[in-house]
């Protein structure tokens, strides 16, 4: 399971393993950033890891509101967090 | 032509709805008796909470269910979810090629539990995870090498979740169960009647040899500028901070009936919580409709994989001529029950939850909707009204969660769409949707 990925979190590269949750790159990418704000201002982090919080939501390539924690990156997959 | 028509509609003899023990289980009895069965799971690789893939690939226990599954010809579907039940024993499903109508002769309800995540102060701040939601990230490669954990709240997950990230590289911070020491060796001696259980907690246990033990503590508050730097816990009277970089933490388990209930499933309290009732075939009230494992209350793993065996094999009686369920199988779940009622008494969620909230404590996390709001609403119906609480992504599965739960609010009925849906899925509902009129109360 050495197989890297490439993938764009924001706009920049990021190599993963294979059977990296989205969640977790964008973690990677900006580690203790966190994917969603809410809708007073705080940045999230996920919560619950099986796609009820909604904490983990981005953008896939124009699809919005996907869950990074029930998503795998996939080659060239392109990331969007929040800003 | 209309959306409706141009999704595919499926029709299954069986349809099982969650591939974790319970569901697997249930989908190789009926397939076994020769019923033709769909099985589906939100999550892109099968095996629920228990049995979760690591880095993207399926554990032993499921990779072996898998391969028996395909065999039989058990169409499984990764990555999909339930929208909402259709009149006519149909659901509308969506998945990664889009939404579609899945029709069944009968249905397995195996949906699992979730966490009990409740607010306290500082609960939003990145950092903060469940236990068992940390333990699924860092499965799917969340980085945790290095980093020092704390693990607090009730339930054997706590443990099982510490052994995982400590194996993975977290150094633990501490480890705070509330269940006081009583309360723990009471368990204990319930453990002796069930040896395999007792040898697993003590494998679990070890693997926490020299981490801090904080028998009794309880969160305060998570603290930090912009992320987790410290938690403060009171034990035994006394108040104590400690220094961390995540705080991993739940209170046990919810059974997730939400399907069950839009069907018209009844429910009842079984081991602390409203779950699905079922009868010794794992039948509920509604005809044709079957459910198994920990939405029918919260019993391990062990005991889904019993009743998703009974609950397929009593299925697969009624749809072909099988035999029903054997005595055996009935007998095995009994002793899964009793301990579970054991471990129900003794991780029980806390008392008394709204003193540890202050006004300013978020309890919807998706609407930011503080307990100053809502402590003088009259009910949950009212509270969502006047300040949106459970109107977001989850759509209250956390904060009535909190509020039913710890605070004792009557429940709300279930809402269609159970999840959050694209548009065009629910356009694929065959009759065109509800006018707005027609919604409004």
């Amino acid at each position: 399971m050495s197989t890297a990925i490439l993938v764009r979190v924001d706009g920049r590269p990021l190599e993963v393993r294979a059977g990296t949750l989205v969640a977790a790159a964008v973690e990677l990418a900006a580690p203790g950033r966190g994917a969603r704000v809410s809708p007073s201002g705080e940045r999230r982090q996920p919560l619950c890891g099986m796609g009820v919080c909604g904490e983990c939501r981005v953008t896939i390539v124009g699809q919005v509101h996907r869950l990074g924690c029930q998503t795998f990156c996939t080659a060239g997959m392109e990331i969007l967090t929040d800003d | 032509m209309t959306e409706a028509d141009r999704t595919i509609a499926l029709h299954a003899g069986l349809v099982v709805v969650g591939a974790g023990p319970a569901g697997l289980a249930a989908a190789a009895a009926a397939s076994r008796a020769g019923v033709d069965v769909v099985l589906l799971d939100a999550a892109p690789v099968a095996g629920g909470q228990v049995w979760r893939a690591r880095q993207g690939v399926a554990t032993a226990p499921v990779a072996r269910a898998l391969a028996g599954l395909a065999r039989a010809g058990v169409r499984v579907l990764a990555a999909t979810r339930v929208v909402m039940p259709l009149p006519d024993r149909t659901l509308l499903i969506d998945g990664p090629d889009g939404a579609h109508r899945l029709h069944w002769a009968r249905l397995v309800l195996a949906t699992g539990a979730r966490e009990r995540l409740l607010p306290f102060p500082g609960w939003t701040l990145p950092g903060v995870f469940g236990a068992g939601g940390l333990q699924a990230l860092v499965k799917g490669g969340w980085p945790i090498r290095g980093k020092r954990v704390l693990v607090a709240g009730t339930g054997p997950l706590l443990l099982a979740a510490a052994a995982t990230l400590r194996r993975e590289g977290a150094a633990l911070a501490g480890f705070a169960e509330e269940a006081g020491p009583l309360a723990l060796a009471r368990f204990a001696t319930a453990l002796l009647a069930h040896p395999g259980k007792g040898l697993q907690a003590l494998r679990l246990g070890t693997a926490l040899a020299g981490v801090p033990l904080l028998a009794g503590g309880r969160i305060v508050a998570a603290q930090g500028d912009g992320r987790v730097e410290r938690v403060v816990l009171e034990q035994g009277g006394a108040t104590r901070t400690i220094a961390c970089d995540a705080l991993a933490a739940s209170w046990g388990l919810v059974p997730q009936a939400e399907l069950g209930q839009a069907l018209g499933c009844t429910l009842a309290p079984r081991f602390g919580d409203a779950a699905l009732v079922v009868d010794g075939a794992q039948r509920t009230d509604v005809a044709g409709v079957f459910a198994a494992g920990e939405c029918t209350g919260v019993a391990g793993a062990v005991a889904a994989q019993l009743q998703g065996e009974i609950a397929g094999r009593a299925a697969a009686a009624e749809l072909a001529a099988a035999p029903p369920p054997r005595d055996l199988l009935a007998r095995r779940l009994a002793r899964e029950l009793h301990f579970a009622a054991a471990a129900a008494a003794t991780f029980a969620p806390p008392r008394r939850w709204r003193d540890r909230l202050r006004d300013d404590t978020l309890v919807c996390r998706c609407e930011d909707v503080p307990w100053s709001a809502l402590r003088d609403q009259p009910d949950l119906r009212s509270a969502k009204l006047a300040t949106r609480c459970g109107m977001g992504h989850c759509q209250g599965r956390l904060c009535h969660d909190t509020l039913a739960s710890v605070m004792h609010w009557p429940r709300l009925p279930v809402r269609s769409p159970l999840t959050p849906a694209p548009l065009a899925s629910l356009l694929a509902i065959p009759d065109s949707p509800p006018s707005i009129e027609e919604t409004l109360p």
